[in-house]
């Protein structure tokens, strides 16, 4: 029985494990607010500050004089939203189509949206930065929000859950009593798979909320930027004031990690599943 | 029942297939038409405008395979994207897999309190936008005043020059992914391991098998077709990194220059559209080479 002293001893180092590795985890983001609530001279040094100061509010009155912080953030709010909602409507009534009703072709059309997500999205970048010139949409919310109303794995992902969570039998009893394929989408399918429409939704909004390389193509002026490229001017043109920069990457970090902790279960089941499924 | 009532029910039969039909392409339709603009459109645009010079004006020369040519045999800027790019995605994705799997192992076992805690606290930073983790890893790994150079100096070593040397730049840029994605792949090894039936861990115990050879000869086979999944992943994403040495800075000798990055500036400073188009069908070439080769690894290691 000499395991259960080894096993002990194996245990604790676990936990410290998982401590070191969580601390690294938060670090940054108590960094974020060590360095944007102090002063820049006071993380310019050596030792450097390693606990929150009090300048916090002299930093963040900064970045509001720098960027239009609120502006941005509603940009963001406004694309994160538009394109949020879009891509749960066009993906479950696509992912409706594809398990409930019968029509030639459909098979191999679901096969062709799998295979559009092996594409890589830069592939068309410069393509697209010309469509967008050519519609005079430069500078314009619509170009980041048009092209991704609906998206492959949204589909994919809506049917998969619609054909394992709803019986034909359903739809075929609305069929009988004259419902039209809308309204057995809008009053009986959506319902029922508001479990898969609340994952998709805050994934699509996460993502959406973080994406950088299209809008920082087709966003130039400053009263259109999202939050992501309004910091990234930020750490351009002030690179030296590290206390402002990092004040105004805190407060951008802070709603989404809100967000986050609020929907966290809804994210991690949206992972696992679209893993296993694949 | 009259011969008129039966031919209306056929018809109406008849009449249902077609509207389900005309229904079941109308509601599919969104997603084909936006691809076709957005994704088949500028798939092929692409290609064409990589056998072309030209620029933002719009002016065009047909220049056949040229663009490839020069990228191959006239840009060592190409060559050294292309370095930097395999340098960081190795230096990232290797102790982020390894990392991950070992996280999800423990947090796997069954003595472990507080795994809703811990997962969370691993998981955070992948919800963290691109650019802030850029802005503040820049900041943790600056050369003068940076706290991860005040850890190296106080534990007695010489500081590192991160800005300024291929290894200190790949390094910070390799920290920053690993950070985020570390998280991710946790989640979904875990999910794996929680397929895998508690009996075959128990008997292996009976048998007296440690906590070792429990993770390699029983975990590790049988994730393994999840492994395969988020190495493509990290593969993908790896090829496409972008925003990590934007912000980072890509340094004097371009040691931060990877492949996305130099057909944005191709692109977007520069405005030779032809050049980075050849750039953008290179890269996914190489996506292509490289998933390939990770199966062909994967099929061998699953024989052997």
């Amino acid at each position: 029985m000499n395991e259960i002293g080894s096993n002990k001893f194996g245990n604790l180092l676990v936990y410290l494990f998982f401590i070191v590795v969580t601390l690294l985890s938060v670090f940054p983001f108590y960094w974020m607010y060590v360095v944007g609530s102090n002063t820049t001279s006071a993380v310019n040094q050596f030792p450097p500050a390693v606990l929150p100061g009090t300048n916090f509010m002299e930093n963040a009155r900064n970045v509001f004089e720098r960027i239009d912080f609120l502006g941005v953030m509603m940009n963001s709010l406004i694309i994160s939203g538009a394109v949020t909602l879009s891509v749960l409507f066009f993906c479950s009534l696509a992912g409706y189509a594809f398990t409930k009703l019968t029509f030639k072709g459909r098979d191999a059309a679901f096969i062709f949206v799998i295979a559009t997500m092996m594409i890589p999205p830069q592939l068309g970048l410069i393509p697209n930065f010309m469509l967008i010139s050519e519609l005079g949409w430069i500078d314009n919310l619509r170009a980041v929000i048009v092209p991704a109303m609906v998206n492959a794995f949204g589909v994919f992902w809506m049917r998969q859950y619609i054909s394992s969570a709803m019986p034909y039998e359903l739809v075929e009893a609305a069929r009988v009593d004259g419902c039209s394929h809308f309204r057995i989408y809008w009053n009986i399918v959506l319902p029922i798979v508001k479990p898969a429409l609340a994952t998709l939704g805050i994934f699509t909004f996460m993502m959406t909320w973080n994406d950088f390389l299209w809008p920082l193509v087709v966003l130039k002026d400053s009263s259109v930027h999202t939050i992501q490229i309004a910091l990234r001017t930020l750490n351009d043109v002030y690179s030296t004031d590290y206390s402002m920069i990092l004040a105004g990457t805190f407060m951008a970090t802070l709603p989404i990690l809100i967000v986050f902790l609020i929907f966290n279960k809804q994210f991690v089941s949206g992972i696992t599943e679209g893993a296993v499924k694949n | 029942m009259s011969e008129n009532n039966r031919l209306l029910i056929k018809g109406n039969k008849y009449n249902q297939k077609i509207t389900e039909r005309r229904t079941g392409i109308l509601f599919i339709s969104p997603f084909f038409i936006l691809f076709g603009i957005f994704g088949i459109w500028p798939l092929l645009f692409t290609a064409y405008l990589s056998f072309h010079r030209w620029d933002i004006l719009g002016t065009s020369e047909f220049v056949g395979l040229s663009n490839y040519i020069n990228l191959f045999t006239n840009d060592p800027l190409f060559w050294r994207a292309l370095g930097n790019t395999f340098s960081i995605w190795i230096m990232s994705t290797v102790p982020q897999l390894i990392l991950a799997l070992l996280i999800a192992f423990f947090l796997n076992q069954q003595f472990l309190k507080g795994k809703t805690f811990f997962r969370l606290g691993i998981f955070v930073p992948n919800v963290t936008s691109v650019v802030a983790v850029g802005i503040v890893f820049s900041a943790m790994f600056g050369t003068q005043y940076g706290v991860v150079n005040y850890l190296i100096s106080a534990l007695g070593f010489d500081i590192i020059n991160w800005r300024g040397s291929y290894f200190g730049t790949h390094v910070a840029i390799s920290a920053m992914v690993l950070w985020r994605w570390v998280g991710y792949n946790t989640i979904i090894y875990l999910a794996g391991l929680q397929s895998i039936g508690k009996d075959i861990y128990e008997a292996a115990t009976i048998d007296g098998a440690s906590k070792l050879q429990q993770l390699l000869y029983i975990t590790i086979p049988m994730l393994r077709p999840i492994i395969i999944f988020t190495v493509i992943q990290s593969t993908i994403g790896g090829m496409q990194l972008f925003a990590e040495p934007l912000i980072f800075g890509v340094g004097s000798n371009y040691q931060g220059l990877t492949m996305t990055l130099y057909l944005y500036q191709e692109a977007f400073n520069r405005f030779s559209f032809g050049y980075a188009a050849a750039i953008a069908w290179m890269l996914f070439f190489i996506v292509i080479i490289v998933s390939l080769i990770n199966l062909f690894f994967s099929q061998k290691i699953k024989s052997a």
